[in-house]
């Protein structure tokens, strides 16, 4: 590696950063350029819908590296600055000041933002808020305390949702969750959880209205309507989307790379450029341990590809084979999930009796472990991401049995080898 | 300011000081390998597993269960193995060091 090598890495979120100071910890001695069209320095994402909304904390408490890091590791981070095209021909990218930077490796970084439905009157409200940016729940925390009634009606029952109406209903609001499916969480988990999480939500005061498709959003001078199709009306001091995401995708699909539910990396994480990786919440990869192509929105994913991109960028040889894993604070209630159910065909319960407080739900196809949730069971957890990579066998009656402890000499089935 | 010294599996030692926050929060500052924090200190992935020199155990506070319970099955985990990311930095660290479980 030279001195004169440039890396340049477009994001500054959780993959973005995370490159960069890797890139530095295996060897590289070029420079590291970050650009990302925020002005704020790159701060944690997963406490916007949690603590940061129900305390009065700063941004700049919640930095994924304090700005002396930067300093120290000689990366060069510029905030509040777009990058507008790639060429890959020169191998430059054209910034939104008109300057042109040059590079010898690129990384996209680009990650997803905020999808806005199609509701009728959804331009119009000035009640709207996403929460994707600390913008955006700054914005919701602020509008939140200055409104007397607090009525805030989010829409989608998953886990940007579910999070933000446990920290507004802490806060003191009215919160009123719609989903269009039958059920919460319908994309992510079993029906246990989702019932689950409906009697949480609704103890805590929180209304939730399953099957409401919202059609449109009548602005009026003191509130906003928001109408759905079985014409049910909820009126609304503040409105909160979180139906998913789009992906930031069009600089590499200009650039003539391959797009397919995000950008197609390789388990190098590497594009069909040799020059250019991509990283995070924006890439489509093929998953070793499901042999399926997936597309996630996780800062484990994000971290996991931005390693694995800065050592093969390094020129060392490293393959993204992960689980993933995800995690969600909802009141005091912490859930850990790892593995990807999708295809299940069997869920188990690993519940004491008269427990309502901590469970965990097993999900199998077959013999083989695929996922597991577990709620305030660290244990579960952590004992089913081992299980799960090791390809292992469960013994799925003491597993159900919670007179027997979780331990894996008990639970894991030594199968026989053949000869 | 406490000076807390950290050891990686690879025996790189990396001098730090710091005031408030955790000791994962520091660490990661001062980009030390083997530290990621993920999950930015909420305890949910073990990605700050440090060992505690035996003679500094009595300088923090127990683990609560939660953190129990996310180390019992983790890779090397020893009687000393703690979360960085639940410990807070405090004067009487002054001159410890940690070692990086993984």
């Amino acid at each position: 590696m030279k001195e004169d090598e440039i890396c340049i890495i477009i994001g500054a979120s959780h993959a973005g950063v995370n490159c960069a100071f890797t890139l530095r910890r295996e060897g590289w001695l070029g420079s590291i350029i970050i650009y990302d069209k925020d002005p704020q320095t790159p701060y944690h994402r997963p406490p916007l819908s949690k603590s940061f909304l129900t305390s009065d904390s700063d941004v700049d408490d919640h930095l994924l590296m304090s700005l002396e890091s930067y300093k120290k590791e000689n990366i060069d981070l510029r905030c509040g600055i777009t990058v507008t095209n790639i060429n890959r021909n020169d191998r430059s990218v054209i910034l939104s000041d008109g300057s042109v930077q040059s590079y010898d490796k690129l990384v996209l970084a680009t990650g997803a933002k905020a999808l806005v439905p199609d509701i009728i009157g959804i331009k119009n409200s000035s009640r709207i808020f996403y929460l994707r940016s600390a913008r955006d729940a700054n914005q919701i925390r602020k509008s939140c305390h200055s409104s007397d009634s607090k009525r805030v009606v989010i829409i989608g029952g998953g886990y940007i949702g579910l999070e933000s109406a446990a920290s507004l209903r802490q806060l003191g609001a009215e919160v009123t969750v719609l989903e269009r499916d039958h059920r919460l969480l319908s994309r992510v988990t079993a029906p246990e959880m989702s019932d689950y999480f409906l009697q949480l939500h609704t103890a805590k005061g929180v209304v939730i209205g399953l099957n409401k498709n919202v059609s449109s959003i009548e602005s009026q001078a003191d509130f906003d309507s928001v109408i759905c199709a079985d014409g049910t009306q909820y009126h609304a001091d503040l409105i909160i989307l979180g139906v998913g995401v789009t992906v930031n995708t069009s600089l590499a699909e200009e650039s003539g790379l391959q797009i397919d539910n995000g950008i197609k990396v390789d388990n190098r994480t590497q594009t069909l450029d040799e020059h250019i990786y991509a990283i995070g919440d924006c890439t489509n990869h093929f998953n070793f341990h499901y042999k399926k192509n997936i597309r996630l929105e996780s800062v484990q994913n994000a971290v996991d590809q931005a390693k694995v991109a800065a050592k093969n960028i390094c020129r060392k040889e490293a393959q993204h084979d992960t689980v993933p894993w995800f995690w969600s604070d909802q009141y005091d209630v912490k859930l850990q999930m790892v593995g990807l159910s999708s295809g299940y065909n069997e869920v188990l319960l690993r519940n004491k009796e008269n427990d309502n407080t901590s469970f965990s739900i097993w999900y199998f196809k077959d013999e083989e472990l695929l996922a597991v949730d577990a709620v305030n069971s660290p244990k579960a957890y952590v004992l089913g991401s081992k299980f799960i990579k090791g390809h292992k066998r469960i013994n799925k009656s003491i597993l159900t049995n919670t007179e027997i402890p979780l331990k894996p000499s008990l639970l894991i089935v030594i199968e026989s080898k053949r000869t | 300011m406490a000076k807390i010294k950290f050891k990686t599996q690879e025996g790189q030692i990396i001098s730090t000081e710091g005031s408030k926050g955790s000791l994962m929060e520091l660490a990661r500052d001062n980009n030390v390998k083997g530290i990621d924090g993920d999950c930015g200190g909420v305890c949910s992935c073990a990605t700050c597993h440090v060992h505690i020199s035996a003679e500094d155990v009595d300088k923090f506070p127990a683990a609560n269960e939660i953190e129990k319970d996310m180390l019992e099955f983790e890779d090397n985990t020893t009687e000393y193995s703690r979360l960085a990311c639940q410990l807070e930095i405090k004067e009487s660290l002054d001159g410890i060091t940690l070692t990086v479980a993984n």
